[in-house]
């Protein structure tokens, strides 16, 4: 199966700061791939790159077998379109309440009319777990997992074939941040789009992911499914998988079950 | 290419056609509002078996198209249908099933406009006495710090008078320049009918030293620096810095607000000095160059007709300027809540009222420095 999102030789600088040095990834259609790696190993930045907001120092990034650099604006555009992105901290447009933020994206891309896009908007909200007079509130009154939710269902808004979460599930509460991973599976089930899932959050890990790739010294060190992740022997991953927040996710994996999620 | 959903009802079954996607949403809609319109369509039977593709749009329009109850008894019962697409099915009929209608958006009646009018009064109300308490606070945590030399912020009051004070005396004299010029031509203009020309060294002077010299040089600042501490207290609001501030046992009103009060009011008696001078400068090139008025002449009517009082009445009302407009200045950037729009309409907030406060009071002052004869 050819790779949606293919990363060949990535290179990223910061003055003389290398943070990906020659760095290899494929996201396949499909697949929830969780992308880990030790505070400031470049996830965000891997993010960045792959999503064009960054002009990476070296090396090629092929979406849909197109590299975004060389399109046109408006063929950019219309690449743009066929992702969904959730930003760290939600990035919500402070000045419009919810549904006009989820609403936004599917005015202006899909010529829907305002009620129209405002209904399909409340919809999505709804979908991503908020509560329906939410819709009116604006990002300054929510709280945190408001925020995500609401980022979520924006960045669902064009129903888009690659969704990029940044941290989805940091800061949310236990219980909140297992249904999100249901939510999240249970969407790309019924859709079928890939997900590019930078996380901390073990569980998730554990729940949601088909394929795990570990980024450490500049580079992929391994991606595959977490079986095969969990046993490579590379010391920082085996700090990772097996330390006691490792186990203990493990563990509560196993003991759940994959289908109970 | 995705092809186009269809709806058609044959007898007493809705049969729901090919691609169901965002992409056909506003076709699809009317269908399925019409079909709701025409003859209860909820109590028909339904054929989805045809169904192309079909994305959450589509999902939402099925369920607005049965309603949450029914599609989520259909999809559970239906065991052809393939597992993912029985899950969004569900799962957008769980999202549907708690929206409401919209809020009725009503016109606004006169009772609403009165209601309207009240709260803006009201609301002013509490803004002025939020600016009096505020005022209050600045001068007590001032109070406060100066018996305590060690508690006084030096780096960071220079910093602010190299930004509100050095920085701005280009622009300051240059503007002053040129209104001195103006004036000295109207003066010229309407003296010449009198044969009084002379008199415009007066007016130059006066207005300059009186008024024009500070209320320039304030409303300068009210646009330049107000706009800039509104921003930057808003937006160190709107990231929580000043909570931290709070939390670690700072005093904002002593960390932000003190030094640029402070700093303002030590630069805006320096920029009026220098206003007065670039103002009555321009007026003196004016009359040296159309009114034949020699600058030796020019300065001996000023050294002879001006009294100093003119000069220290300008100069006094200076730093009463600008504690207010630094006050209004960081007042509004600590109102500061949440979001970019927010900092925007402050800040706005924060220009119109400093410069409506500076000409109050010159106002009220020209008044009562009038009545005392100074």
């Amino acid at each position: 199966m050819a790779p949606l999102i293919e990363v060949r030789g990535l290179v990223n600088r910061f003055g003389d700061h290398t943070v990906h040095d020659d760095l290899d990834l494929d996201v396949y259609p499909g697949e929830i791939l969780g992308v880990v790696g030790g505070s400031g190993t470049g996830k965000s930045v891997l993010l960045r790159s792959i999503i064009g907001l960054r002009q990476a120092s070296g090396g090629t990034i092929r979406v849909f077998g197109q590299d975004l650099q060389e399109l046109s604006a408006q063929d950019r555009s219309r690449v743009e379109q066929r992702f969904g992105v959730l930003f760290q901290t939600g990035a919500l447009f402070t000045s419009l309440n919810l549904q006009e933020n989820v609403a936004l994206p599917l005015i202006e891309h899909t010529g829907l009319s305002r009620s129209d896009a405002e209904h399909l908007a409340r919809m999505k909200l709804a979908l991503a777990g908020l509560p329906a007079q939410a819709a009116w509130n604006y990002p300054s009154e929510l709280s945190g997992g408001m925020v995500k939710r609401a980022s979520l269902a924006r960045a669902l808004a064009l129903d888009p074939e690659v969704l990029f979460l940044d941290e989805p599930t940091a800061g949310l509460d236990p219980i909140s941040a297992a249904a999100f991973d249901r939510l999240l599976r249970t969407l790309r089930d019924a859709l079928g789009f890939s997900v590019f899932l930078v996380t901390h959050d073990l569980d998730t890990l554990y729940t949601t992911c088909d394929r795990v790739a570990v980024l450490a010294r500049g580079k992929v060190l391994v991606a595959d499914s977490l079986e095969q992740v969990e046993d490579n022997p590379d010391p920082w991953i085996q700090d990772y998988f097996h330390g006691p927040r490792g186990r203990a996710a493990a563990d509560a994996h196993q003991r759940l079950g994959r289908e109970d999620y | 290419m995705p092809t186009i959903g269809n709806l058609t009802i044959e007898r007493d079954t809705l049969i729901l056609t090919e691609d169901w996607v965002l992409a056909h949403f506003s076709q699809l809609r009317p269908q399925v509002q019409t079909a709701l319109a025409n003859a209860g369509a909820t109590d028909h039977s339904v054929d989805w078996s045809g169904l192309g593709r079909l994305d959450s749009a589509g999902a939402a329009l099925i369920a607005e198209l049965l309603g949450s109850d029914r599609l989520t008894a259909l999809a559970e019962s239906d065991t052809d249908l393939a597992p993912e697409r029985r899950e969004l099915l569900l799962a957008v009929a769980r999202a549907t099933s708690g929206l409401e209608v919209d809020p009725v958006s009503q016109a606004p009646t006169l009772r609403e406009s009165l209601a309207r009018v009240g709260r803006g009064m009201s609301e002013f109300y509490r803004g002025q006495k939020l600016l009096a308490g505020f005022i209050g606070l600045t001068l007590t945590a001032l109070l406060a710090i100066v018996p305590r030399p060690r508690r006084w912020r030096l780096t960071s009051l220079v910093a602010h008078i190299q930004s509100t004070g050095l920085n701005a005396l280009p622009i300051v004299a240059l503007l002053t320049f040129l209104v001195g010029a103006v004036v000295a031509f109207l003066g010229a203009t309407v003296l010449e009918n009198f044969g009084a020309t002379i008199y415009t060294v007066h007016l130059v002077s006066y207005a300059f030293l009186r008024e024009f010299g500070v209320v320039l040089a304030a409303i300068l600042l009210a646009g330049r620096t107000a706009s800039a501490y509104t921003a930057q207290l808003g937006s160190m609001k709107a990231n929580q810095e000043v909570d931290a501030l709070r939390a670690s046992g700072l005093d904002p009103m002593e960390m932000l607000v003190l030094p640029r009060v402070l700093a303002m009011m030590i630069s805006l008696p320096f920029l009026t000095f220098v206003g007065m001078l670039s103002g009555i400068l321009g007026g003196m090139l004016v009359c040296f160059f159309s009114l034949d008025i020699s600058v030796t002449q020019f300065l001996t009517i000023l050294e002879r007709d001006i009294p100093l009082n003119h000069f220290l009445v300008g100069l006094g009302k200076a730093p009463v300027f600008a504690f207010v407009v630094a006050v209004i200045g960081c007042l509004e950037g600590l109102k500061v809540s949440g979001s970019a729009q927010s900092v925007g309409e402050h800040t706005t907030s924060s220009v119109v009222q400093s410069i409506f406060m500076v000409i109050l009071l010159d106002a009220i002052a020209a008044l009562f420095f009038m009545e005392m004869g100074w």
